[in-house]
């Protein structure tokens, strides 16, 4: 990939986070959907054994849905263009 | 279908650890050996492009919503060990950071999705491009692989859950595999389009076969000027 597909394509990714993802449906998705259909969603319910930074994408502290969904976006595609580069080098060092 | 913490018994997501553990393994050790200089950038651009794409949510009947898994699209620019790599990736990211599927839950996650949902995949739309040859075969394949992918990670989840007693195995596999049906065809159109516009401006992105880049034999010769024009472009 030539340096300006990457900056393209990197840029088409954080497009989608910045802009599309605070118009995304906010339906439950395929699974959640059949668990509560089937009656088995209250058993994730306080299951969580972690607690992550940023749960449900939503900036804690943030008022705002919208913003706090394409601020997630922003920084999980940076953080993601990072690592998918960063193991690819490695895979690529270990595997000469 | 990132299944959430509580969904799996013990017995289950322990058991989906370990293999996803090996599975993941033998990946890495074989993603290694394929890797050429020129997929690097690319499994960085495409790790980032399939996070910011899950995040979108598209609504499909019923009050249901469905996102891209974008398994087969990577498994088909980069292969289908380090696709693997790029979707356990993402999924690991999703669960530390965004508690997007649950810790104990996330072997479960990979087997589902970035092994037999990736892997299982590209071996479909490897089949479909031998059937059909030419640039027709690689879209069918990817269009038709990208629909099962989804079809068959939802339908081993819907295991998974009947295994851990969560729901009988009579009701949640009809119910995950019917919804997951129609997300997959989203899914597939995603894919297609992506994998032709590539096919249009770059098709040596498209993976073909592991080594230094040389052509499988029995792959179309149209592609030989792309091929060719590899070492400049990179």
């Amino acid at each position: 990939m030539r340096k300006r597909e990457i900056v393209i394509g990197i840029a088409a990714a954080l497009s989608i986070a910045l802009f599309l993802s605070p118009f995304a449906s906010s339906w439950p998705d395929g699974l959640e959907k059949v668990a509560k259909d089937l009656g088995f969603i209250e058993k994730g319910e306080g299951a969580e054994v972690l607690k992550a930074p940023i749960p449900d994408y939503k900036f804690p502290g943030l008022e705002s849905e919208g913003i706090s969904t394409a601020l997630s976006g922003t920084i999980g595609t940076l953080a993601m263009f990072g690592i998918g580069f960063g193991v690819a080098r490695l895979l690529r060092r270990k595997g000469q | 279908m990132h299944i959430p913490d509580g969904f799996l018994s013990t017995t289950t997501w322990v058991s989906a650890w370990t293999v996803s553990a090996g599975g993941l393994g033998c990946c890495l050790r074989t993603a290694g050996r394929a890797m050429q200089d020129r997929m690097v950038p690319l499994m960085g651009v495409l790790s980032a492009f399939i996070f910011a794409a899950q995040m979108i949510n598209f609504p499909v009947m019923g009050g249901t919503s469905g996102h891209l898994l974008g398994g087969v699209l990577a498994a088909v620019l980069l292969g289908p060990w380090a696709g693997a790599v790029v979707i356990a990736c993402v999924l690991i990211f999703q669960c530390l950071v965004f508690q997007d599927g649950g810790l104990t839950s996330l072997g479960a996650n990979i087997l589902n999705m970035a092994l037999v949902g990736t892997v299982g995949g590209y071996f479909l739309y490897r089949l479909v491009t031998k059937l059909l040859g030419g640039q027709k075969g690689i879209v069918t394949g990817a269009v038709l692989a990208a629909w099962f992918s989804v079809v068959a990670a939802a339908s081993l989840c819907a295991l998974e859950l009947a295994i851990s007693g969560t729901s009988p195995l009579g009701l949640v596999l009809p119910a995950m595999v019917v919804v997951h049906a129609v997300i997959g065809i989203g899914e597939g159109m995603v894919t297609g389009l992506i994998v032709s516009f590539i096919l249009k401006t770059r098709p040596d992105l498209i993976y073909r076969g592991q080594g230094t880049g040389v052509r499988v034999q029995g792959e179309e010769p149209e592609y030989g000027k792309a091929e060719g024009g590899l070492d400049e472009k990179a």
